[in-house]
């Protein structure tokens, strides 16, 4: 038994275990909903399209296949980025609470979202959120990385404190449209600020997908070096670390993978924090384990929990946002007094 | 090999146009161990630093193996010189041979059994080889300060085939701050066998009695400045000591020992350090 745990806890069999995870979560996802599917006709309907079989029952094929299926997909891509991205966050800030939020990216874009929907409307600024709401996520990054950056050196500290200011500055334009909102475009805006998958769509998830999937792949290659950052930095420098380098480049993909992520799907909280802490603690500190198996569990959890998000009190859709932090925020709580009990960060 | 060494000239360093170091030259030499003394503030740390690469010389140059610091990059130059800081920062959960590991960064990688053997041995010769497995949150400053040592002996760890690579450099700021008197003359006699596989070894110290056991070369820095410099025993006699340390000193020699013991006598009330 304790061999079976202490094997697990090495990135190769961990990270198959939670693709098995996933797969029980992507299957429970098309499955579970207004109108439960059973399991099999489920698989039936996924090979029935792929032409393995004899096409399904068409009203079971279009609720497995157009309804649920691009949610599902865009929950694990989304989960995936956020909690990936988090980790190598707190890696680049050596500090667990780390989040990408830190430097402007959620709040850059739900300003730019807000904006778009209150000023030109829900029905017409609609379509063109998840390219503002992207296009706000870099300006607010953008921003903070040039004002934290003295001989163009970011400092970390500088970093977090600018991007504390940002949010804030972010925070009241939002609370300054929300009050300008008619009743329509605020509820648009409020289901966006606290999360939701609804808005899965094919062409949108064709162009998100891609920009999550490859930040995802690109940020655990960065593992050895954010292990070495943990030294410190001039540590890390001394034994052979770009810092400079590296911090851009994580903060880059960090933008792209979150930004996506925001655009469609509005600001999930608490997955791109509490999912790398959850790795960590059972697999230690190590990053060639803690950002692809961070990948893999906020894929399964967010998928798992936008499940929940439609179903509990179904027909009535909760903002998975909502259930996140709900969920999240006492869990971190315990994490954390667990934690200063051993003496160490995660 | 041609120009083998590390070497500081006429350098100098300021913050907010305050002079840290000024005109400082020294020359690290392979196969040597060199101290660096000094009251506190005398810019021994900053010397540590610039020869390091971490911070660039006001003034002056730096060169490693006749090549300007400026001119490598991150990796190349973590191949040839390691450093252990004078205080550590790490309070994530890794194991020490995962510390030790991360010192292995940038080098050539070998086989992994190859890897976890250089880490094992270097931690034996810090003398931390039986806590290999245990968390590093859970050890205690001298044990801690051990491991970095092991960290920086793995990073320049002898190649295979040591007559054809470049000469190694290690830098050491005050290793043994945190250790026990044993530990101390454990830590710089490992320092010395390093020196012995052709690494250049630079050590801050505060101890002059370490320096005259394992020194051979000695650099003494008072207001940023070089105040003396050559082989230490010559170097660190009663004016000298006197001079930078403004306290009055003896030194005895002890049967059955090479080097003399410095004596600092007691002050009287009233007597304040210059």
């Amino acid at each position: 038994m304790s061999q079976l745990s202490a094997a697990l806890r090495k990135p190769g069999p961990l990270c198959a275990l939670l693709a098995l995870l996933i797969l029980a979560a992507a299957l429970a996802g098309l499955a579970f909903g207004a109108t439960p599917v059973h399991a099999a006709d489920v698989i039936r309907a996924l090979l029935g399209a792929a032409g393995l079989v004899p096409p399904a029952d068409p009203g079971i094929a279009a609720t497995v296949l157009e309804l649920r299926l691009p949610r599902v997909l865009l929950g694990l891509c989304v989960g995936g980025a956020l909690a990936v991205s988090g980790a190598a966050m707190q890696g680049i800030f050596r500090n667990p609470l780390g989040d990408p939020g830190l430097v402007g990216v959620s709040s850059g874009a739900a300003l730019a979202a807000a904006a778009l929907l209150v000023l030109a409307g829900p029905a017409r600024g609609g379509h063109w959120l998840p390219l503002a709401a992207f296009a706000g996520a870099a300006a607010a990054t953008a921003l903070v990385l040039r004002l934290s950056s003295s001989d163009g050196v970011a400092r970390p500290a500088q970093m977090l404190l600018i991007g504390l200011a940002v949010n804030a500055i972010a925070g009241a334009g939002i609370g300054l449209m929300a009050h300008l909102a008619s009743d329509s475009a605020l509820r648009a805006l409020t289901f966006w600020m606290y999360g939701s998958l609804e808005r899965a769509q094919w062409p949108e998830i064709a162009v998100a997908a891609p920009l999550m999937l490859a930040a995802g792949l690109l940020l655990p290659r960065h593992a050895a070096e954010l292990n070495a950052l943990l030294l410190g930095e001039a540590e890390a420098a001394h034994v052979g670390v770009d810092v400079e380098r590296l911090r851009r480049r994580v903060v880059l993909l960090v933008l792209v993978a979150v930004g996506a992520a925001v655009a469609v799907s509005g600001i999930i909280a608490f997955v791109g924090l509490v999912v790398p802490q959850l790795v960590r603690l059972w697999a230690g500190p190590d990053h060639r384990a803690v950002l692809p198996a961070s990948a893999l569990l906020g894929a399964a959890l967010l998928t798992a929990a936008d499940t929940a998000a439609r179903t509990v009190a179904a027909p009535v859709e909760l903002p998975i946002g909502i259930l996140t932090a709900l969920i999240g925020g006492p869990f971190f709580i315990g994490m954390l007094l667990q934690l200063k009990s051993r003496g160490e960060m995660l | 090999m041609n120009g083998a060494g590390l070497a500081a000239q006429d350098v100098g360093y300021a913050v907010e146009g305050r002079s840290l170091l000024a005109g400082v030259s020294l020359e690290l030499r392979p196969g040597e161990v060199h101290a660096v003394l000094g009251r506190n503030g005398a810019g021994k740390s900053t010397l540590l630093r610039i020869l390091a690469g971490e911070l660039r010389a006001g003034s002056g140059t730096v060169r490693l193996n006749g090549r300007e610091l400026a001119g490598w990059n991150a990796q190349q130059l973590a191949r040839q010189r390691a450093v252990m800081p004078q205080s550590e920062s790490l309070r994530f959960g890794f194991t020490v041979e995962q510390v030790v590991a991360l010192g292995r960064f940038a080098s050539l990688r070998q086989r992994p059994e190859e890897e976890r053997r250089i880490v094992r041995q270097a931690l034996e010769l810090a003398g931390v080889g039986h806590l290999y497995d245990r968390k590093y949150p859970s050890l205690s400053g001298g044990e801690r300060a051990r491991v970095h040592f092991a960290r920086a002996m793995a990073q320049i760890w002898p190649p295979e085939d040591l007559q054809a690579a470049p000469a190694r450099y290690l830098l050491l700021d005050e290793p043994t701050a945190s250790l026990d008197l044993a530990h101390q003359h454990d830590c710089l006699l490992q320092a010395r066998c390093f020196a012995a596989s052709g690494v250049g070894v630079l050590i801050v110290l505060h101890d002059p009695n370490l320096a005259l056991r394992y020194a051979d070369q000695a650099t003494l820095l008072a207001g940023g400045r070089v105040a003396g410099q050559g082989p230490t025993r010559r170097l660190l006699d009663k004016a000298m000591l006197e001079q930078v340390y403004g306290l009055n000193v003896d030194l005895i020699e002890v049967p059955g020992e090479d080097a003399p013991v410095v004596v600092a006598h007691a002050r009287r009330a009233g007597q304040a350090s210059g």
